[in-house]
């Protein structure tokens, strides 16, 4: 049975989750990112809030866009973190997502991957059913680019990678998977996991009324005590030894000519004199 | 001893992958490796001659799994089931990537994506992976009974090393039900070279400020017989399309020469182009990271630069 039959939602409506989660904003200033080696952790940057993965903001899009489309759907957003922001949290339901369901808990700071899916799929039984489960490609912190997988293996769900365009289609969605030289066509029932690449294309910027509704919409939060999990079931697989950034020495050559018309002339030359072309 | 089973791939041919060469390398390079290959299909004429025990052909996965990889993942995780390895190595490749990372959860072992070093520490073993689009390194040590790791290709050389290992076949008997089917492949349409085998690729990011410079870059490529490239900005902006992105979620190139035009040099873009002989920076701004990263650079305007740079480049080709 359904879990929720909230306002204009039907049977027919098509349940979407989105996973999502909080980074360090990518577009962080290289000269801002720092490491603090005592604890193996990025340094916050000053002035420089945590946003939401932008490759989750891509799945987010690729829901919006079956809604777009005329499909009745409800997104759901779930993170499992600790020290959520919410100017970032809510940038999903500003964008036109319904809901964000976080799972927020001191215990959840620091744990690997496979405990994050423990704990996704443990949200998603207790929030669910759902039609699609929907996740960016990667996530551009560890970039591992493997917890919706891995979600898809623990729920024993079908599997589709790297999806560029989807289109619902009755009780199946019809997808492109990016592949190396262009895409595949596939057929996929629901329900179904699927990871969402960039190649959908720019995700929308929330517009003002957007930004209105979720400044008045309150997260729906789970503890871990409410998935009945405890920091037991979170062991890590992996251990983090050491976090370092790798030093370069390279060192450029700048080519300054007389004006910049000269200095690409020089550029080519300087090119020539080193066999390069 | 440590038990390690390496997922074989194939290059265009049909033989053994440069990447699975080198994945070897890596394997072998544990202190008392066993070392275990595994390839779909029937053993190519390369596989006779690898540096390792043992050559194990699974028949049952076929091109029918491409993408959707089911049968895949149920057959490499029967023979890990049955032959229990400590660690599996995959390419980072579509294929690894997605099987490596169902095959972990499956068998409940470790996961860790696009390493660049393997190593022993203490009794078990450490892997090396960038982190945050390749801004930092991190070190982690598997605290799993088994890890299964995806090996970034070029991260180790390709070993010339040959060995003389049985061939057997390994039946599962497993014969999974495709939950979602491949209906057809659409290639994209491309002229001149292949981005990632061009000598010279010339990549245009969010600082061409629109489509129509790539006409420019373009025009440059020609003169040198190379490819165009672009940011993921420039792709996810609609300039150009994603077949010619760069970096940590597009392409990897390893051209003679990489001319960055307009490009911050993000670290995630320069995962792409790193391995390159030489990088080019042409940017305004030169603070940018690019030329951190650069060999060459001229800080400009590039529709100043690009126009005698290419007449140059014309002169000294003609």
């Amino acid at each position: 049975m359904r879990r929720l039959l909230g306002i204009g939602i039907t049977e027919l409506t098509v349940r979407i989750v989105v996973l999502a989660k909080q980074v360090p904003d990518p577009e962080t200033p290289p000269s801002q990112f720092k490491i603090d080696e005592s604890t193996n952790t990025v340094i916050p940057p000053n002035g420089v809030p945590p946003v939401v993965n932008g490759f989750d903001l891509n799945a987010v899009e690729a829901a919006l866009l079956l809604r777009d489309a005329g499909a009745d759907v409800e997104i759901t957003v779930l993170s499992v973190g600790s020290d959520f922001v919410m100017d970032a949290m809510k940038k999903p339901l500003a964008m036109g997502a319904d809901r964000l369901v976080l799972v927020d808990d001191s215990g959840l700071g620091n744990i690997d991957s496979a405990a994050t899916v423990k704990v996704l799929a443990a949200a998603i039984e207790k929030d669910g059913p759902y039609d699609l489960i929907l996740g960016g490609r990667q996530a551009s912190d560890w970039d591992q680019a493997h917890v919706t997988l891995g979600l898809a293996e623990v729920l024993g769900l079908p599997l589709v990678s790297l999806v560029q365009k989807l289109e619902l289609d009755g009780d199946s969605v019809s997808l492109q998977r990016v592949i190396p030289d262009g895409y595949q066509t596939i057929t996929a029932p629901v329900p179904s996991v699927l990871t969402i690449t960039n190649e959908l294309g720019e995700s929308r910027y929330p517009n003002l009324r957007g930004i209105m509704q979720a400044s008045r919409k309150k997260p729906e939060v789970f503890s871990l005590a409410d998935l009945g999990l405890s920091s037991d079931d979170l062991a890590p697989k992996l251990e983090l030894r050491k976090l370092y950034i790798p030093e370069s020495n390279k060192q450029v050559e700048l080519i300054e000519g007389e004006d910049e018309a000269d200095s690409g002339k020089k550029l080519a030359l300087r090119l020539r004199e080193e066999k390069l072309i | 001893m440590t038990s390690i089973l390496l997922v074989a791939e194939r290059d265009e041919q049909g033989e053994i992958s440069q990447s699975t060469v080198q994945a070897i390398a890596a394997a072998n390079g544990l202190v008392d490796s066993v070392v275990t290959a595994a390839i779909a299909g029937e053993a190519p004429a390369s596989a006779s001659a690898l540096a390792v025990e043992k050559v194990v052909t699974l028949s049952s996965i076929d091109d029918a799994d491409l993408g959707i990889y089911d049968q895949a993942t149920a057959e490499i995780s029967a023979l890990v089931e049955s032959t229990s390895p400590e660690v599996v190595i995959f390419s980072k490749s579509d294929f690894g990537s997605v099987v490596g990372a169902r095959l972990a959860f499956r068998s409940d072992s470790a996961f860790a994506a696009d390493c660049i070093e393997i190593s022993n520490a203490g009794d078990g073993v450490s892997v090396t992976r960038p982190v945050y689009g390749g801004s930092a390194l991190a070190e982690f040590d598997i605290v799993s009974s088994r890890a299964i790791i995806t090996l970034r290709a070029g991260a180790y050389e390709t070993n010339t090393e040959t060995g003389s290992p049985s061939i057997e076949a390994f039946e599962s008997g497993v014969n999974v039900e495709q939950t979602a089917s491949v209906t057809g492949t659409v290639a994209e349409a491309r002229e001149g070279v292949r981005l990632e085998d061009a000598n010279f690729v010339v990549s245009g990011g969010r600082g061409l400020g629109g489509p129509e410079p790539f006409s420019v870059l373009t025009d440059l490529a020609n003169a040198l017989g190379g490819a165009v490239g672009a940011s993921r900005a420039a792709c996810d902006a609609g300039w150009i399309d994603h077949s010619h992105q760069v970096g940590l979620t597009g392409k990897s190139v390893s051209p003679d020469v990489y001319i960055a035009v307009g490009i911050s040099g993000a670290s995630q873009h320069m995962a792409g182009c790193s391995s390159s002989r030489a990088i080019v920076a042409i940017n305004k701004d030169a603070d940018s990271n690019i030329f951190k990263e650069a060999r060459f650079g001229i800080v400009g305007d590039w529709e100043k630069v690009l126009p005698s740079f290419l007449a140059t480049v014309r002169e000294l080709k003609a």
